[in-house]
């Protein structure tokens, strides 16, 4: 199965970086155990735009979709064979990176 | 003890008992999906009680069931298949029946994991519970959201989602791995612990003090985890701990609905056989050597309360030393707090109280905390104070039977001034 692990940041209580290696080691460690399908950090949510041409023409909009203290600050696609295997993933990566980590997995894959 | 007549209701009743979390696990197994397991199992149920009340229960009614249950599946599957939904999985299933048969003895482990599955930390605790007595002990929807005091549709669509996260998620059918079954372990006697003790002092007015039925069907469940898991010190502490505490029970509320503290309890009343059954269990964990968990060492306290004919008897340093072993493995302000109680015995109520009065913080919104602070207060004669505390116990007290031994002790002061 796919299991997305979605980086939880949080603006009260900003991620502690003092161990920058952690994750570049976590990375190497997904690709080694055959694991790893993708993986990125993002920017700041203040740099979104979002879109919306559910009227026709696209509107532009400036921002997150949504203002709150909890933000996507990043994300891996891993494979796992069932939940224990990616929440034992998550409990590393959320190690790793110093935040929360939401474990959910993909109804389909394309 | 003799067989119930065979076909009668008790019969019925047992084979219920003794076969359901069987039937549920084998077919989960069978059919990777416990919405299709679950169904099944109440169809072969509901067909064995029609049949059997006139037939009799058959030689071996669990083979009887698990088939029946196995054909309900295969034909609803058959059935869903046919409207062209489930083509593919039907197919994939009825390929995997065709398989040899499960090796005997695979089947104790089928309930394990169904246990494991139902009582899984990525399920909401709440639903945990639900799912453990609906798909183990084989309550029906209704009882459930009786015992929990919420609508039937409520309980329903709590199970459902369960069971739809457990596939979904890809919530795995199998025993932990060694590094994390005895956290895991610890998840299912959590879950077990909770029903006992939602039967032992109900949380809600509304609901009768005492109710046998969930810390039976408590102890029923930890005794089938005790007969998978043998080996495990912290199931065996936790069956000690229910089986001392249930012997308890019908000296625990008076005639009148009253909460009868455990000093005040007529321990000639208390059930002997499961005292001694509860004193041989946590003899025998002694007995190990092994270090004890939070699980042996509650129970190793009721053990000392249950081993002195007259509450003036309790060895109170045992039972201090016992809460000092607790409190290193569960710093909690809950435990801190019961320590208390028995340092009020040893060192008197003054020095209790100025340890409660340290987890004011922590514990102000909890009834026992003002209960204890309130009885502390009558024995050093601070007469007012303890009747404010008596009122704060009873705001925040949900049981009955609580409230009404409460509200006599605050009442003993007299009218408010």
């Amino acid at each position: 199965m796919h299991y997305l692990l979605t980086v939880i940041g949080d603006t009260d209580n900003p991620a502690d970086d003092s161990a920058p290696g952690a994750i570049d080691a976590f990375n190497d460690r997904l690709k080694d155990e055959g694991r790893w399908v993708f993986a990125g950090g993002l920017t700041d949510p203040q740099d979104a735009t979002v879109t919306d041409s559910r009227g026709g023409e696209p509107v532009f909009t400036d921002g997150p979709f949504v203002e709150s203290k909890e933000f996507l600050a990043g994300f891996w696609v891993v494979t796992a064979d069932d939940l224990d295997v990616a929440l034992a993933l998550s409990a590393d990566a959320s190690r790793a990176c110093h935040r929360k980590v939401e474990v959910r997995p993909f109804g389909g894959v394309a | 003890m003799t067989d119930p007549a065979p076909g009668s209701d008790e019969a019925l009743t047992r084979v219920h008992r003794e076969e359901w979390a069987r039937v549920v696990a084998t077919l989960a197994r069978r059919f990777g999906d416990l919405d299709i397991a679950e169904d099944a199992a109440a169809e072969a149920f509901a067909t064995a009680v029609e049949r059997w009340r006139t037939h009799g229960v058959p030689p071996n009614p669990g083979a009887w069931l698990t088939t029946t249950a196995a054909n309900k599946a295969l034909d609803r599957i058959r059935r869903e298949s046919r409207r062209g939904t489930k083509q593919r999985q039907a197919h994939m299933l009825t390929d995997q029946l065709a398989g040899p048969p499960e090796p005997e003895g695979a089947v104790e482990d089928e309930r394990l994991r169904l246990l494991f599955t139902c009582a899984h930390p990525a399920l909401a605790p709440e639903a945990r519970i639900a799912l453990t007595l609906r798909l183990v002990g084989g309550l029906t929807v209704a009882e459930i959201a009786h015992a929990f005091l919420v609508q039937e549709t409520t309980m329903a669509q709590r199970i459902t989602r369960a069971k739809a996260k457990v596939k979904a998620a890809g919530i795995p059918w199998r025993v932990p791995s060694e590094t994390d079954l005895p956290a895991r372990v610890d998840g299912v006697l959590t879950v077990l612990y909770l029903v006992f003790n939602e039967g032992y002092l109900a949380s809600s007015a509304d609901a009768d003090p005492v109710r046998a039925e969930l810390t039976g069907e408590a102890i029923r469940l930890t005794r089938l985890v005790r007969e998978l898991l043998p080996d495990d010190g912290e199931v065996a502490g936790l069956l000690a701990l229910m089986l001392l505490t249930e012997a308890r029970r019908s000296a625990r509320v008076s005639a009148g609905g009253e909460l009868v503290p455990l000093d005040q309890q007529d321990r000639g009343a208390w059930d002997q056989e499961l005292v001694a059954e509860g004193h041989a269990l946590v003899r025998e964990r002694l007995a190990s050597g092994r270090p004890p968990g939070r699980f042996q060492v509650l129970a190793a306290i009721n053990a000392v309360h249950t081993d002195a004919a007259d509450a003036r008897d309790t060895d109170w340093s045992q039972v201090v030393a016992l809460y000092d072993q607790l409190v290193r493995l569960d710093p909690s302000p809950v435990v801190t707090l019961n320590r208390a109680i028995a340092v009020a015995e040893l060192d008197g109520p003054h020095v209790a109280l100025a340890q409660v009065d340290t987890l004011s913080a922590h514990l102000a919104g909890y009834h026992a905390f003002h209960a204890t602070r309130a009885d502390l207060l009558r024995r050093l004669g601070r007469g007012a104070e303890a009747r404010e505390a008596y009122d704060r116990a009873i705001g925040l007290a949900g049981n009955a039977a609580e409230s009404a031994y409460l509200t006599r002790r605050r009442d003993q002061f007299g009218p408010a001034r």
